[in-house]
This record gives structure tokens, C-alpha cells and sequence, in this order.
């Protein structure tokens, strides 16, 4: 292995790191507002927007994310819709990770007993009031690690986002591989890189994981 | 006496099912209403569409002047004023004792919480519950949840409390605590409906029972009049479920009820 | 209609032998989940028993290898082997026995895992009452222990399978000529007579992929309502 190299080679993964992070971070804060959108729909059964969600979740849960940015990147712009390489990525991450945290979501509304809604309703607060201070609030504590586990899931898929020629990881480390024929350090970067990118989730997941399971409010 | 709630030919079901059969009924101001009946009679359905959690098929119910209906704009108004204990702990395991009762004054009635949070410690000292304040539900016994969720319901100052076998979930010694609760506060004159399988408490709290079979009312009398001398062979029946005869002693059947 | 069929390049799909071509290179992907899930069944159960042991050494051996797997990306797993061992062992893998090697590897880990959550999760009192019931050492595991581990077990281990058909697409990255490759290559054929074909090509490729992992799910889905899992 060669330090030297490696030193080098440094500023270029930074810049493809932080491009993941870009894209990943603004995808899945999406993803999750979506989610939660769609699941709300599920949950309280909206005529024909339920049905509309529920195909849209089947489809980008049983699809690859590698396949849904070919369509969105390379077909959409067939039909009119021209969008960025990172735009697209954006929205891929965003649609893919939409119809998972929806499925969290809604199996943490699901959890809460119907009780607690109806004992709200009878103190007089309004559906609005019982969703926003009982229901939510514990449906998240229920999602946590459900929803942890999605945001660890998107960020590893951001590494196909080479394939719509977005210079991310991926990217840099087959380049670099191509140009020089370092592989060895190019292979070294890549994981370092990932692990800077994908371990702090992961601690803070199984941090917040056992957290929970101790202080839970449930009886 | 003044009309508080009244039901006018309610009818209820599920399905093809008939939970509540053209029934009427009055509650009135200061009463204590007891329901009793087998299981399945339809008791708790009754009480749940007194707070319009259940849609009724068709009759009428009002509170005063005002129709309690789920589809009505001003149901969050009607529930105000009716309060409701249920038979599960339904404390809200995310707040604490004290939030649990302050939340519905703070943000329904748009109350100030050092006043509500006040009122609230004094009905909590009342219920012998001032230290468990800052504790989560599930800290607490299953009697002690029950009496906070009747404090909850208090603190709403509501015209009428409804409770829904409120102790049929919890262990024997803790059913006490609760039932003498509930027998203070008959005594400081409010109303309420309860149903309840506790056919001691019942008598000792009950200005009027109702006994309710199949969705219908089949003998309505004051305590005294329904638990001594029953009328209809039914009520006389399903009064004997609760006795056991003893099959070393004939005697005992007699100090079983009381 | 064949206008808006010729507009959206989908006709490029029944010229001459494309679809076949297509369903040729899906087939590619397919057989490489295929044995990947071959392999790592029976070495996943073997894994899941391991860990459930006491003993130390397998525990954090175990552990390690699960978190390993757990943290890259398949893809970053994809890279180290068909780039990695041409440097370092002067291998020359194919692209597609690199894919099994990876896919097999991380299955394993995640099976592992399946099998040990199931078989913990069988309360202790299942063991106690059948040997009150008499019942022998082998009896209880192979009457009581093994059908209830199964019945949580079977849905989640067809949901992997669905995850590993998923992740096969990578394979493109390293070269594999599989249907997104193939969909690449006959789009840039008709890249002149249909301009539009990649809308169509890769909607197609989209739709088969949907159309394979959706009844699987739904079936996963059935086993695990009926089930209890």
C-alpha cells in the first residue's frame, strides 16, 4: 500500500463523499416526509388516494433503485421530462425510500391501540389534536428502529448513483482504478470513506435502538 | 329532577347484528345510573355511543338540547362535557401523570396551565396519587392508572361521567381503591352512568339500575327495588349467577348476596 | 395507438429477437440470485445455529462478520472482490462469479441472522411443557422447536430472496451482461430508426423486475399473516 498515493487521492473521494451525502441526506429527509405523507393515507383509508399510494408503494418496494434511475434518468427525458443527474438521484432516493418509510410509518400507527385515539376523542380534543399529541407521538417511539434502519438502507444504495454518471464514490474509485491502476488504494479509500459515511448511523441506530427498549413509555 | 341525557329510540348494529334495540332512556341531573346485564347485552355499546364513539343507526340522543353526534361539527363541544373512563388503563404511556390530566385543559379548553396543573394536584392529593405526578403510567398499579384516568376525565369539570367497567381489568385488591373513588364522588352529587359487574358496589351506588338484555331494557328500579325484589324472571336469573351455593353448606346462599 | 407504441419506443422491443434478448439477460441476473440463494440457505442455517451458542469465541466472530456485511454496500462488496482479488491474489474472476461470491456471502449473514432470531424467539416454556408432556430431546425439536422456527423463518427468508433479486442488478456495474446491460445495448442499436426506445427499453426492464418480486412479496406477505409471524 502506498501512502503516498493515498494522500493524493484524498481530496477527490472527499468531493465524492460529500456529493453522496448531499444527495443522500436531502433524499431521504424527502423520502421521510413522503412516507409519513402515504402513510397517513393508508392509515385513515383517503378514498382513491389510498389505492394510488398503495400501488406507488408495491412498485418502488419490488423494483431495484439501479432500475428506477434508468427509467427516471434515461427514459423520463424521452417523453419531455428532462431533469439533472442529481436531480434525478435525489428523486430516486426520495421515491424508493418513500415507499418504505411509509411501511414503518403505518405499522407504527397501526401499533398504537385504537383506545388511546378514542380516549382523546372523549376528552374532547379534536381528530386533529389526538392525531398531532397522542397518535404520532407514539407511533414514532414504535417506527424508531424501523425508520433507523431505512435511512441506513438509502445511504448504502446511493452507491449506484455512479450509473447515472453522478461522480460519487463508486465513481471515483472505478476512475481512479481505470486511470492508475492503484487499486489496492483506491479500494482502501472506498471503504474508509463509506465506513466515515455509513458508521455513525449505524452507531447512533443501535444506540437509540437499546435506548428505547429500556426507557420505553409502553407498559 | 332536570333531563342531563336523554335517548330516544336509539337502535345500533353491527352488521346484521342488533346491538341496541329501540331503546330510550333518561339520565338526570345529580343521578347516579347503574346498567347491568350478561355479557354481550350491549352496556358498553350503550355508553360509547353516549360519547358518540359509535354511530348510531338510527333514534336520537341529546345532551340538554344538543344531538351528540360523531358527524357533528361541534362533537369535540358535546364531548367536553361528558367525561369517559374506559375499561383498559387508556392513560397516555408518552406524558406523565400530570400531563396526562392537564393536556385535554390546556389545549381543549384553552385553560392556563398553572390553574389547571393546580386544580389538578388538588384532584390527584384527593385520589391519594400527589407523589405519583411525575411518573410515567407505567409506574403505576392498575388501580392507581384507573384512578388517574378518572382524575383525567375530572379535571374537564364534564356534566356527566360515563365508566365503562373500570375495574373489570384489574386485580382484586386494587378494585377498592377504585370503586371508593367513585363512590365519593357520587356523594359529592355528580352524575354518572356506570356499568359494572360488581353487583355490591352497584347497589351501594346506584340511585337507579337498569338492567339490559339483548339491546333491550328489560326492568329499570332504584337499587333497593332491583337487587331485594326483582321483578322479571330474567333480572331474578342473572342476579343468581352470582351466588354460589356451597356444597358443604346449603346456608351460605343467603350471605352471598346480601 | 402504434403511433404512440412507436412514440414511447416500444416497438423497438418486437424487433427481431430484442425481447428474447431481453428476457435472456434478465435470465442472467436471475441465475445469479439463484444460486447465490442455493448457497446460502443451507450455510445460513449453519451460521444462525452458531450463533446461537454460548460460547464466546463464534459469538464475536459471528457478530463481526454479520456487522461487516451489514455496513457496505453490496456494491462496495462487488468492487473489493472483482477489482481486490485481480490485485492482490492475481485472480481473474468473472464478473459473474464475483456476483455469487458477494451475494452468497452477505445472504448468509442476513439468513444467519433470520435463523437466530427464529429460533430465540421460541419461548422457553415450549421446551419446559413438552418435556412435561414426557416427550424426548429429539421429539421436541423435531415436532415442536422446528415447525414453529419455520413458520416465523420461511416469510423473512422469501422477503431475502426478493432483496437478492433486487441487489442482482448491480451486477451491471462489473461488467455482467445482464438485462439492464443487454436494454443498454439494444437502445443504443436503435438509436437512429427509434430515438425514443429508452423510455420504453428501461420502463420494460422496470416492469419485469416489478413483476417478478411482487408476487413473491405478496406471497411472503400471505405466509406471514397466516402464519402469526
Amino acid at each position: 500500500m502506498n501512502w503516498t498515493v493515498i494522500i493524493d487521492y484524498i481530496p477527490a473521494y472527499r468531493e465524492a463523499m460529500l456529493l453522496t451525502l448531499r444527495i443522500g441526506w436531502m433524499g431521504i429527509v424527502l423520502a421521510t416526509v413522503l412516507g409519513l405523507a402515504c402513510a397517513l393515507i393508508r392509515y385513515y383509508h383517503v378514498p382513491v388516494l389510498s389505492q394510488i399510494v398503495k400501488i406507488y408503494i408495491e412498485v418502488f418496494r419490488n423494483t431495484p433503485l439501479l432500475v428506477q434511475l434508468f427509467f427516471i434518468y434515461f427514459g423520463l427525458p424521452k417523453i419531455g421530462i428532462k431533469l439533472t443527474a442529481e436531480f434525478c438521484g435525489t428523486l430516486g432516493l426520495a421515491l424508493l425510500g418513500g415507499s418504505y418509510m411509509a411501511e414503518s410509518f403505518r405499522s407504527g400507527l397501526e401499533a398504537v391501540p385504537l383506545i388511546q385515539s378514542e380516549s382523546s376523542l372523549s376528552l374532547g380534543l379534536s381528530r386533529m389534536q389526538t392525531f398531532w399529541h397522542i397518535l404520532l407521538p407514539q407511533a414514532l417511539e414504535i417506527s424508531v428502529p424501523a425508520l433507523v434502519a431505512n435511512v441506513n438502507f438509502l445511504l448504502k444504495e446511493t452507491s449506484v448513483f455512479s450509473a447515472i454518471s453522478l461522480m460519487d464514490l463508486m465513481f471515483t474509485a472505478k476512475d481512479l482504478i481505470g486511470l492508475y491502476y492503484k487499486t489496492a488504494e483506491c479500494l482502501f479509500l472506498l471503504v474508509v470513506f463509506y465506513l466515515i459515511i455509513l458508521l455513525p448511523v449505524s452507531i447512533a441506530g443501535s444506540f437509540l435502538e437499546r435506548r428505547l427498549r429500556y426507557a420505553g413509555f409502553g407498559d | 329532577m332536570e333531563e342531563l341525557l336523554k335517548l330516544e329510540h336509539v337502535t345500533k348494529a353491527f352488521g346484521e347484528n342488533v346491538v341496541l334495540n329501540d331503546l330510550s332512556l333518561t339520565v338526570h341531573q345529580g343521578e347516579v345510573l347503574v346498567i347491568v346485564g350478561p355479557s354481550g347485552c350491549g352496556k358498553s355499546t350503550l355508553l360509547r355511543c353516549m360519547n358518540a364513539l359509535e354511530p348510531i343507526q338510527s333514534g336520537k340522543i341529546l345532551l340538554g338540547d344538543e344531538p351528540v353526534d360523531g358527524r357533528s361539527a361541534n362533537v369535540t363541544k358535546i364531548r367536553q362535557r361528558i367525561g369517559m373512563v374506559f375499561q383498559s388503563y387508556d392513560l397516555f404511556p408518552h406524558k406523565t401523570i400530570l400531563e396526562n390530566i392537564i393536556l385535554a385543559p390546556m389545549l381543549v379548553q384553552k385553560r392556563k396551565k398553572q390553574e389547571v396543573t393546580e386544580e389538578a394536584e388538588r384532584l390527584l392529593d384527593r385520589v391519594g396519587l400527589l407523589e405519583k405526578k411525575n411518573n410515567y403510567p407505567r409506574e403505576l398499579s392498575g388501580g392507581q392508572k384507573q384512578r388517574t384516568a378518572i382524575v383525567r376525565a375530572l379535571c374537564m369539570h364534564p356534566e356527566l361521567i360515563l365508566f365503562d367497567e373500570v375495574t373489570a381489568a384489574l386485580d382484586p385488591e386494587m378494585v377498592r381503591e377504585v370503586l371508593d373513588v367513585m363512590l365519593e364522588l357520587a356523594e359529592s352529587g355528580s352524575t354518572m352512568v356506570i356499568v359494572t359487574h360488581e353487583m355490591q358496589f352497584a347497589k351501594a351506588v346506584a340511585d337507579r339500575v337498569i338492567f339490559l338484555e339483548h339491546g333491550k331494557i328489560v326492568e329499570e328500579g332504584t337499587a333497593e327495588a332491583f337487587f331485594e325484589h326483582p321483578k322479571t324472571e330474567r333480572a331474578k336469573s342473572f342476579l343468581n349467577t352470582f351466588v354460589f351455593d356451597s356444597p358443604k353448606k346449603k346456608t351460605s346462599q343467603e350471605a352471598a348476596i346480601g | 395507438m402504434p403511433d404512440l407504441v412507436t412514440e414511447l419506443g416500444l416497438n423497438v422491443l418486437f424487433k427481431g429477437k430484442n425481447m428474447i434478448r431481453l428476457l435472456g439477460g434478465l435470465w442472467v441476473a436471475l441465475r445469479i440470485s439463484l444460486i447465490s440463494v442455493l448457497l446460502c440457505i443451507p450455510l445460513g442455517v449453519l451460521l444462525g445455529i452458531v450463533m446461537t451458542w454460548k460460547n464466546p469465541i463464534t459469538k464475536a466472530l459471528s457478530r463481526l462478520y454479520l456487522e461487516i456485511v451489514r455496513i457496505m454496500p453490496q456494491m462496495v462488496l462487488l468492487f473489493l472482490v472483482y477489482f481486490g482479488t485481480t490485485r492482490m491474489f492475481g485472480w481473474n474472476l468473472s464478473g459473474e462469479l464475483s456476483a455469487i461470491i458477494v451475494f452468497t456471502f452477505w445472504g448468509t449473514a442476513e439468513m444467519g441472522d433470520l435463523v437466530r432470531g427464529a429460533l430465540v424467539s421460541i419461548p422457553k416454556h415450549q421446551y419446559e411443557s413438552s418435556a412435561a408432556l414426557g416427550m424426548t430431546e429429539n421429539q421436541i425439536f423435531l415436532h415442536i422447536i422446528i415447525p414453529q422456527t419455520l413458520r416465523r423463518l420461511v416469510p423473512l427468508s422469501i422477503n431475502l430472496i426478493t432483496r437478492m433479486i433486487k441487489t442482482t442488478s448491480l451486477v451491471m456495474m462489473i461488467g455482467v451482461v445482464e438485462v439492464l446491460k443487454v436494454a443498454q445495448q439494444i437502445i443504443e442499436a436503435n438509436r437512429m430508426s427509434s430515438p425514443n426506445a429508452a423510455f420504453g427499453i428501461y420502463g420494460t426492464v422496470f416492469f419485469l423486475y416489478f413483476i417478478i418480486c411482487w408476487p413473491i412479496s405478496l406471497f411472503a406477505g400471505y405466509l406471514e399473516k397466516r402464519w402469526g409471524a
